[in-house]
């Protein structure tokens, strides 16, 4: 509706600069005016492209006029221009009163209309506003026509804009590839290996197109050319593609790594095989989208900042969730493993229904900040989001933090002693029960975060953590027990190579495949990439 | 872990078929038989429908339905109960012996689907041309029944050699296990593996000829539903009641002593797991016609885990215990999900915590614990 208004008061618009304009240049070229208002169809169509190409200043308001069918011939060869009562004679640019009874519309077939409407983009290229050349330019890539090449040039020369730049020349190179003139078409191939669109390969393939034996482009030199720059074209795009699936993989590895942290507390060093851990990241991610609508109610203009607050927010949340299991359940269940795996599933259960009850069954909306949305495009085509640039330098934080942890502070030490030699520790005087306690809660307050980073680039639902859990004891698994630099190498490794593995097979075999090789590399070794030596690997 | 000794062998003299159940055990086991083959026949297909006594059609599919998951909790007893390998990958057998039976079901629709095809509907909707290779032959039932037990047994024997092989035990094999039954499920929602994607097997019409939602044939897949649990209750009480057994019992009490003993565990442990596997997959091809579907999503990792939960429920290592609990378990929630349908997950997911902590054995140790006071 917006757009209907728009358009029609542009078309007013229009038509009052021209009819303002028309007296005193009459810069339109009466001839090819004629061609377009008694002309058949071809004839038309080849009218508008020199008219566009001409660029006289009165062209948008005459194109507009036809497509509004206000643009009426009378008699054997007068060209109106009528709006309202009042006509004006577009060939001498006289006013014409009274309208003359026999007058007609100008045919406009959707061909016409088609061809107006990228001839009125050429005219825009000129605009001074860039979104509007820009727009214009992409309209221009699929429909531009050999009449308008000098209106091209010419906005080219002008132009200093890179994008449209690019765009321009490719725009332009498509339309020479279609030409009678063989240099021409050279010329256009070159253009198009040394541009970084990706767009430019189908073009040169379908210049290598072949139907029965007759090749669609007749010249061979030309199609030599063609070969070269589709290999130039080629490598380009390869590269580009190399990047951004690296860059998908090792964001797929951060988020893996994000959720397998926290398991690696808790199994891999607790050895508590812990089936809730998914709702355990659900719960993190809900009480981001809990936090995001406090800041929506009560502080909109500081929204920007609520993930900041929220991260904190989805620890606690996911951590006190934790060590209530810890105290209720799973303290009783210690040394029983698969007792333990049951009553967590039990409790994984409790907590999606518990979710589903409060919040509903259907996935909530977590919006980005804005200074998360939006992306670094690095290659054309390839552009990096930067939610997911921020996630991978999260998990990076969260790592570091866990390491200092585990490393360099109180609790870490007491963790490693019970972990090592629970009596011993004791013994000691280690508060163990304490410990486990805290442990726990450190491991799914790390499950918090990995589901506040997960909200920012998924859905949230209540199913959120089931489709992680299979994949972050894989990486416990495959990253051997008891070991955070294995759950990194693993993570990563099982994000890269998932996302090869899917470029070339599709996600599910992928998926497939990389269990498959779990399966096959626990074969070899037992205790995972990075196995524990000595002692502790026995007990 | 807790030991399976409550059940001693019978002190009855005589041949070992007999001596497999206690007197006591055999009064239970006839009267059971005597329900299953004339009382529940009798009940369905001679009293009229309008008696109170009538057993009606969703009474048939619902105990039909119920026997196939205790067929399968008593897999999970022998793998689990008796040799302490936590399998979460029975629900993948259990629907690899469904879709088998699956297969022949749809082919023998012949003409009648939708789109009136030689292909099942949803081929043509792929626009195949033809059957791909794996379904070849399975027009014929005894091919098809071949394959129940053939592809669940191959599958496990494969990978239960590698598992055992390299010392996967205890919640590692549990982990794996639910990732291949996770990888499975993915592949089988594609429509490109050929079994139907995301609706699986259904409108089934005809098995063998007999039109499959008549109440004779109904009652004839109940009657051999309820044989082949019966069956399945005397061969497991005879597998572990063997030295086999024994030897089982061990391994899971005390795997290195076993080993240290002169034994090697990886080939008991690998011939009770596909003994499970192929009794799940039986259990999965009865399972189909009965209740008229067979989908991927009974390959979720969330079935298998249930599986354990009726072993746990009934009581491990007591074979009876098992087939009580699915009951008892499935009773519930075919109750729970038409009462109250938003609180069956708190109720199962309870009943997890409340069974690993207070009940370790289950509703057989309840049982037991009567008995001697």
């Amino acid at each position: 509706m917006l757009l209907l208004i728009a358009r029609m008061v542009r078309a007013c618009l229009f038509v009052a600069v021209g009819l303002a304009s028309l007296p005193a240049t009459a810069a339109l070229d009466a001839a090819l005016v004629h061609e377009l208002a008694f002309g058949e169809s071809d004839a038309k169509i080849k009218a508008i492209g020199t008219l566009a190409a001409n660029a006289a200043p009165e062209t948008a308001a005459l194109f507009q006029a036809l497509l509004d069918g206000n643009l009426q011939i009378a008699g054997q060869d007068q060209v109106l221009l009528v709006n309202g009562d009042t006509a004006i004679d577009v060939a001498t640019g006289k006013a014409v009163k009274p309208l003359p009874h026999d007058r007609d519309d100008v045919v406009v077939n959707n061909r016409i209309r088609k061809q107006i409407d990228t001839a009125m983009a050429t005219l825009r290229l000129s605009a001074a506003d860039r979104a509007v050349r820009l727009g214009a330019v992409k309209q221009l890539q699929t429909g531009a026509t050999e009449e308008m090449l000098p209106a091209i040039d010419r906005a080219l020369e002008k132009e200093t804009d890179a994008e449209i730049k690019e765009l321009l020349s490719l725009t332009r190179a498509s339309v020479q590839l279609t030409s009678k003139d063989k240099a021409a078409r050279i010329a256009a191939i070159h253009a198009f290996s040394e541009s970084n669109n990706p767009s430019t390969k189908t073009l040169l393939l379908g210049v290598l197109e072949k139907s029965g034996d007759a090749y669609a482009e007749p010249d061979a030199e030309v199609r030599a050319e063609a070969e070269k720059a589709l290999r130039a074209v080629d490598s380009k795009l390869a590269t580009g593609d190399m990047i951004g699936r690296v860059f998908s993989g090792v964001s797929l590895g951060s988020i893996l790594l994000l959720a397998a942290l926290g398991l690696a507390i808790t199994y891999g060093l607790m050895g508590v095989i812990n089936m809730a851990h998914g709702e355990l990241i659900m719960v993190g991610a809900y009480a981001t989208y809990i936090v995001q609508n406090q800041f929506r109610k009560y502080a909109p203009g500081a929204f920007d900042a609520y993930l900041l607050c929220a991260v904190p927010v989805a620890f606690a949340a996911s951590a006190l969730v934790g060590m209530a299991l810890e105290r209720s359940v799973i303290r009783f269940l210690y040394g029983r493993p698969l007792e333990t795996l049951l009553a967590t599933w039990g409790i994984s259960l409790f907590l999606i229904q518990t979710v589903r009850t409060i919040f509903g069954a259907q996935n909530v909306q977590v919006e980005n900040p804005s200074w998360m949305s939006g992306g670094i495009e690095a290659v054309t085509g390839i552009v990096l989001p930067w939610n997911r640039i921020v996630i991978i330098g999260f998990a990076g934080l969260v790592l570091l933090a866990m390491w200092l942890l585990l490393t360099r502070t109180r609790l870490g030490l007491f963790v490693r002693a019970v972990t090592q030699n629970r009596a011993m520790a004791s013994c000691n005087g280690v508060p163990t029960r304490r410990v486990d306690t805290l442990a726990f809660g450190l491991g799914s307050g790390i499950a918090g975060l990995a589901g506040c980073a997960l909200s920012q680039i998924g859905n949230v639902g209540p199913d959120l953590g089931q489709s992680y859990i299979v994949d972050s004891f894989m990486v416990v698994v495959l990253g051997g027990v008891g070991q955070l630099a294995g759950t990194v190498y693993a993570a990563l490794g099982l994000g890269i190579v998932n996302k090869f593995l899917e470029a070339w097979s599709g996600a599910v075999l992928a998926k497939i495949a990389v269990l498959v090789f779990i399966i096959v590399f626990i074969q070899k070794r037992p205790q995972g990439l990075f196995a524990l030596r000595g002692r502790t690997a026995e007990a | 872990m807790m030991g399976a000794s409550f059940m001693p062998l019978a002190p009855v003299a005589g041949p070992r078929l007999l001596r497999l159940l206690s007197p006591g055990g055999w009064s239970f086991y006839v009267a059971a038989a005597a329900v299953l083959f004339v009382a529940f026949p009798i009940l369905h297909l001679v009293v009229p429908a309008d008696s109170a006594l009538h057993l009606s059609d969703y009474w048939v599919t619902l105990i039909g339905k119920i026997m196939c998951y205790a067929i399968v909790a008593l897999a999970m007893d022998l793998i689990w109960g008796y040799t302490g390998i936590l399998s979460l990958g029975h629900g993948l057998f259990f629907a690899l012996g469904g879709y088998a039976m699956g297969m022949y079901l749809m082919r023998s629709i012949g003409h009648e689907g939708v789109y009136q095809s030689d292909l099942p509907d949803f081929m043509v909707f792929l626009d195949w041309k033809k059957y791909p290779w794996y379904w070849s032959f399975t027009d014929h039932f005894w091919y098809a029944a071949l394959l129940v037990v053939l592809i669940p047994g191959l599958l496990a024997l494969v990978f239960g050699f590698f598992a055992f092989r390299s010392r996967i035990r205890g919640v590692y094999f549990s982990i794996i296990t639910q990732a291949l039954t996770y990888a499975s499920m993915l592949l089988f929602f594609r429509n490109d593996t050929g079994f139907g994607g995301n609706n699986g097997f259904t409108d089934f019409k005809r098995i063998l000829g007999f039109p499959i939602a008549a109440p004779q044939t109904r009652m004839a897949l109940f009657a051999i539903t309820g044989a082949a649990l019966l069956g399945f209750l005397l061969f497991a009480r005879w597998i572990v009641t063997s030295k086999l057994g024994r030897v089982l019992t061990a391994i899971r009490d005390a795997e290195t002593r076993v080993m240290f003993s002169g034994y090697n565990p990886v080939y008991f442990k690998l011939f009770i797991w596909t003994v499970s596997a192929v009794i799940c997959g039986i259990a999965g091809a009865l399972y189909v016609p009965q209740v008229g579907i067979i989908n991927p999503s009974e390959m979720s990792p969330a079935n298998s885990i249930e599986i354990a939960i009726w072993t746990a429920v009934g009581g491990r290592g007591t074979l009876y215990g098992p087939v009580l609990g699915a009951a008892a378990v499935n009773l519930g929630k075919s109750w729970f999900t038409k009462a109250f349908p938003e609180y069956w997950l708190f109720a199962l997911g309870l009943l997890f915590i409340l069974v690993t902590l207070f009940l370790p054995r289950g509703l057989a140790g309840l049982l037991a614990r009567r008995k001697t006071p």
